[in-house]
């Protein structure tokens, strides 16, 4: 009996321990080797035990490097206009959808597929839509009777491009949150803003987005974290071409590892993007704490619906 | 009456028929590309999507998997299928375990409530956000060096298996507080274990929830490709590192790219057509409940 006991005290922990142990093995403890690195001059033919200790040699030249903060620059106006873009349609279009439709289903399935497939095939699609020559809208815009555009080979077009592409895969999420959040919205405060005459653009803006307005700042927030993960689209479209103009940092570690061989300074790379991310996450975190403490009331409503 | 006056709005039905488009537009251009020769690609007289279909790009790419032996292969390069079949394994077995050790957990920390629920939101929430560029370099310097598991399965199985038991762990514990306590002790009852309890009794009940953590898990670990491009050697190789390395500043055989593209494609369109149920739960489970 005592043994049995015993084991029933132990369940717990031998049931996370497995888990457990891959999480530090295999996530925490290469974090930590990362914050390590970056103070190394280290290329992959070293073992980091050969690699020469230069403290904040790496950070001091990141700091001087004028092509680092052009590409934290690129970084930064991505995630701006990716999001802000998103946030518009995705938002837009699920108050236009927010209706009994009968095929309703069919068209969230359609919806959903392009976010469903690999970064890897979306950069292909686009890059061949671009294609100077074969591509559909150059062919297109030919046809009709217009210029061609150089879409991938000039350094702003490249970048509005590239926008385009993660758009295009991204503004399902939104719409689909959004209409999520909205179809879970009480009834009763609909109902009362059209006994006293409310139109629909007053039950807009008076209702239906200050209530979503908890959902849509969390959906907001993990779209701009999901925006400072892009790499693979770019890499395939513009490979961060032509010049530096569609280089994000997520890309420029990347090269910085595969390319120039400077393991370190990709490091100290990494560890300033995953500043940067855990400084929104802890932001959404907060915000979420706000918002349960200030206004459980309201959220219950709004997630019960 | 209201409802059915909107629904029959032409300029209503204009929009959506669009969005169908859009959203639908590239991924049937690619699929049309797939069965275009490379001659009739780069002729611009002849259609995206009128043309004499053939299916010769997916012979080229699956020659040396295929039961015949196509006529107009002349070198039959076997990296693609060999990526097929890596690609696969990794991503089943990876599911597999994250699956089960995921539930392990997430029963656990229900359960026997150790540690507080907020904790393990916040702990999941920060490392859902750590990007995979992040990992590269100490992955690659830890497996590479210290486990010395570069290059094989095992080694790219346990990373994706971390990167992903955090949002499964998460999503699982949802799924597990509204099992039933009452099942659970009808079982101790009736003198099960813990370990049977919750391989018997909570696992059935949980299925949506597992759908949905294995979409997730398959999806992220079949469309992988950094961490894949540093760890994996030749033999070993998935489909995303070789689609990226068959890709060549110039001259790129459209065609044969676009049906290799299709084939990485596939899978994750299977499970959307199947279970857009449970991804849709995945995904608003992410926002909503925070």
């Amino acid at each position: 009996m005592d043994v049995v006991k015993k084991i029933n005290k132990f369940t717990p922990y031998m049931l996370l321990a497995p888990a457990g142990i891959i999480l530090l093995l295999a996530l925490l403890y290469p974090i930590g080797y990362m914050v390590y690195a970056s103070f190394l001059d280290w290329s992959p033919s070293q073992h980091i035990g050969q690699a020469e200790f230069i403290g904040l040699r790496n950070y001091i030249n990141l700091w001087n490097d004028a092509a680092f903060f052009e590409s934290f620059g690129v970084t930064l106006k991505f995630a701006f206009f990716v999001v802000v873009l998103e946030m518009i349609i995705g938002v837009g279009l699920a108050l236009l959808l927010d209706r009994e439709i009968r095929g309703m289903s069919v068209l969230r399935v359609i919806f959903i597929l392009p976010m469903m497939i690999a970064p890897i095939v979306v950069g292909l699609m686009w890059r061949y839509m671009y294609h100077p020559t074969v591509g559909v809208f150059n062919r297109t815009l030919k046809e009709w009777g217009f210029e061609s555009i150089p879409w991938l080979s000039d350094s702003g077009w490249a970048f509005y491009g590239v926008i385009i592409a993660d758009v295009w895969q991204w503004t399902p999420f939104i719409f689909i949150l959004a209409l999520a959040a909205m179809q879970g919205l009480p009834r009763s405060a609909l109902e009362a803003a059209e006994l006293d005459g409310a139109g629909e653009w007053q039950k807009i803006v008076h209702i239906k987005l200050p209530l979503m307005l908890p959902v849509l700042i969390i959906t907001l927030l993990l779209r701009l974290i999901d925006a400072f993960k892009v790499l693979e689209v770019v890499l395939i479209m513009t490979n961060g071409g032509p010049g530096l103009s569609t280089e994000i940092l997520a890309l420029r570690i990347f090269r910085t590892a595969q390319e120039f061989q400077e393991l370190g300074y990709s490091a100290a790379m990494s560890n300033i993007l995953l500043i940067l991310l855990m400084l929104l996450t802890i932001a959404m975190f907060v915000y979420n704490k706000i918002q349960e403490n200030r206004a459980s009331k309201m959220c219950a409503m709004i997630e019960k619906g | 009456m209201a409802m059915q006056n909107k629904n029959t709005n032409p300029t209503f039905y204009l929009l959506m028929i669009c969005l169908i488009v859009m959203s639908l537009g590239p991924i049937l251009l690619m699929l049309a590309t797939s069965f275009k020769t490379n001659v009739d690609v780069y002729d611009v007289s002849v259609g995206s999507f009128f043309f004499t279909p053939t299916i010769r790009n997916y012979e080229s790419v699956l020659c040396n998997v295929l039961w015949y032996e196509p006529s107009h292969v002349d070198y039959c390069d076997p990296t693609f299928g060999r990526a097929l079949g890596n690609s696969l394994f990794i991503a089943i077995i990876s599911t597999g375990i994250t699956l089960v050790l995921g539930t392990m957990a997430a029963y656990a920390l229900v359960r026997f409530k150790f540690i507080g629920q907020s904790t393990v939101s916040m702990t999941t929430l920060l490392m859902r956000m750590v990007p995979p560029a992040v990992l590269l370099v100490p992955v690659f310097g830890i497996w590479t060096f210290q486990f010395g598991l570069d290059g094989t399965y095992a080694g790219i199985i346990l990373i994706y298996t971390a990167m992903n038991l955090p949002f499964v762990i998460w999503i699982l514990q949802s799924f597990i507080v509204q099992v039933p306590i009452q099942l659970e002790e009808a079982a101790k009852m009736d003198g099960a274990g813990s370990m049977q309890i919750l391989f018997l009794v909570v696992m059935p009940i949980i299925k949506p929830g597992l759908a949905a953590a294995a979409i997730f898990t398959f999806r992220i670990v079949w469309n992988e490709f950094l961490l894949g491009n540093a760890l994996l050697d030749r033999n070993t190789r998935t489909v995303p590192v070789t689609i990226v390395n068959s890709i060549t500043e110039y001259d790129i055989d459209w065609g044969v790219i676009m049906a290799t593209g299709m084939l990485l494609a596939i899978p994750p369109l299977i499970f959307t057509f199947l279970a857009s149920k449970q991804i849709i739960t995945g995904m608003t489970a992410g926002a909503v409940k925070g």
